[in-house]
């Protein structure tokens, strides 16, 4: 399966990356790029609890495919959840339950950002998503 | 100028930690361990593990001896009148959790339990789920601007349907002494018990329970040098003498038959089921290590050390303190910057410090905020710990701004 061009990009240049500034900018930068939320989806449903932040993740099926938004106060995060769903962009509800995304995070060099330690909230917006991709 | 700790090469880890390029400033969360007690637990283990209070063979008899000399140097370490007044439990956690139940057929609706604003979770959830259980009043004692408990209001708020005080002496968060000795004064004027959290005052400088004057004092090991797993609970004996048993199991009964049974009194009437034996013997070893530093020295130390920690954040734009720390810690928060943010740079450089609420939600949003970071500091770090930091916090900041 080949990856997304947004994804292709992000991967590209957290390859090149050396260090962990470089990482750390970049992450920032991709944060940027997230659309905003309205502030009615910045609601309490959509909150992503079990994170230092405020994270909201907000998820919508259009023609059996998922559209991801979300949103934090946080600037780390923010960048977290745009290298996320710039993966899930678009994938069918199989198509998602069956991607490895702690791989694609290791891909990027990001795989600490996973472990169970970290309150950071990644973890629990992978839950999340996975959740509302198998309730539907 | 730098300011070395003379304890340092005391403690194993902190060299492997600076081998991974490890600062670690987190030491209100737990410390690291003097070889002393590593020494301890490794002759326990290999010289041959046994239950206490059971057995009569030699292991037995052994492990026992061991154990019980451990709760002799821990109401040495208090200046308790009596051994018998330490009960082991599992934690502070635990041992506030046994006095919320042990205590709970003292209590009748409308009384009131009174704690203060800057309570860590574990002397905040106890008494509030008591509270709860028993349609009490959880009375709460708001903190002046400084960090500490007001004083003033709180003796109007401490009155005679205050049945229970249970107050932090050294907080987790605002690394300030709490005005005990009036508020424990007044409570016992009005009939209240009195309930003193030392799991972080119980870490810088030795407490005297005669001097104090509470009725349970409480602290966990981990933090003061010893291994996890193991508590302290402290009580006046007539205090202990009111507490309800809890826990239910091995070798804390006295007789039992399928219906009924009695137990024990205290100690061992609240140390149901096998004891962590490892970790209290541990613990003794470690307040023979403790004892035999000078107390006045590690003091000062520490004292310098928290200067330089408070000069370096004063020092720098944007950033505000939680209260006005005295000793051990500081919290902060820098203006414009998530602590998620900031606590992710300096993780990726190895600063081990911690971010988020300190398990001390109410008082975080007390002050608006959702995280903190906190830098705390133990007898073993030096002024380059901090300048690693330091230097850490700049770098993360040329970042983040």
């Amino acid at each position: 399966m080949s990856l997304p061009v947004n994804a292709q990009d992000a991967l590209n240049s957290f390859e090149q990356a050396s260090g962990w500034e470089q990482r750390a900018r970049l992450l920032m930068q991709w944060g940027e790029r997230l659309a905003p939320l309205s502030e009615s989806e910045k609601s309490e449903a959509n909150r992503v609890h079990g994170c230092e932040s405020q994270v909201w993740l907000v998820a919508e099926q259009q023609d059996g495919q998922w559209r991801f938004k979300g949103a934090s106060d946080a600037r780390i995060i923010r960048g977290l959840l745009a290298l996320l769903l710039i993966r899930v962009e678009g994938l069918s509800s199989s198509e998602l339950q069956q991607l490895d995304l702690p791989g694609w995070f290791n891909q990027l060099g990001l795989g600490r950002q996973l472990s169970p330690s970290r309150s950071n909230g990644l973890n629990a917006v992978l839950q999340r998503m996975a959740q509302l991709a198998a309730g539907t | 100028m730098f300011q070395p700790s003379p304890w340092r090469a005391d403690f194993p880890a902190i060299a492997a930690l600076q081998r991974q390029h490890q600062t670690y400033l987190d030491n209100a969360a737990t410390t690291q361990k003097p070889q002393l007690l590593l020494d301890a637990l490794s002759h326990y283990y290999g010289h041959g593990a046994a239950n206490v209070h059971r057995a009569q063979h030699l292991p037995g008899a052994l492990a026992t001896q061991a154990f019980e000399r451990s709760r002799e140097k821990v109401a040495g370490w208090l200046n308790a009148t009596d051994t018998q007044q330490i009960v082991f439990t599992h934690g502070a956690t635990s041992a506030l959790n046994l006095l919320a139940y042990g205590l709970e057929g003292l209590f009748e609706a409308g009384d009131e339990i009174a704690i203060s604003a800057l309570e860590h979770h574990a002397n905040l959830l106890p008494w509030q789920q008591l509270a709860q259980r028993r349609q009490l009043k959880l009375v709460i004692l708001p903190l002046d601007n400084r960090g500490l408990i007001d004083l003033e209001l709180a003796l109007q708020l401490i009155g005679p349907r205050t049945r229970l005080l249970a107050v932090s002496q050294l907080s987790n968060v605002l690394g300030a002494w709490q005005p005990l000795a009036p508020l424990l004064a007044h409570a016992n004027a009005q009939g209240a018990l009195t309930v003193v959290d030392g799991a972080q005052g119980v870490v810088h400088g030795r407490q005297d329970m005669q001097q104090l004057g509470c009725d349970f004092y409480v602290f966990s090991s981990h933090k003061l040098y010893g291994p996890d797993g193991v508590g302290v609970l402290y009580g006046r004996t007539e205090a202990l003498a009111r507490l309800r048993h809890w826990q239910f199991g091995g070798e804390m009964v006295q007789e039992a038959d399928y219906h009924n049974a009695s137990f024990r009194p205290a100690p061992l009437g609240f140390e149901a089921g096998t004891p962590p034996i490892a970790s209290v013997i541990g613990l003794g070893a470690t307040l023979n290590y403790l004892a035999s530093l000078d107390a006045n020295a590690v003091a000062e130390h520490e004292a310098g050390l928290h200067r330089s920690l408070l000069r370096g954040l004063n020092d720098r734009e944007g950033i505000r303190l939680l209260g006005q720390p005295q000793l051990a810690l500081a919290s902060f928060v820098v203006e414009g910057v998530h602590n998620a943010d900031l606590a992710h740079m300096l993780t990726e450089q190895g600063i081990a410090v911690r971010a988020g609420h300190h398990c001390a939600m109410p008082l975080l949003k007390s002050f608006g905020l959702d995280g903190a970071i906190r830098v705390s500091l133990a007898l073993y770090n030096d002024s380059d710990d901090l300048q690693c930091f330091f230097e850490a916090l700049d770098q993360a900041l040329e970042l983040l701004r």
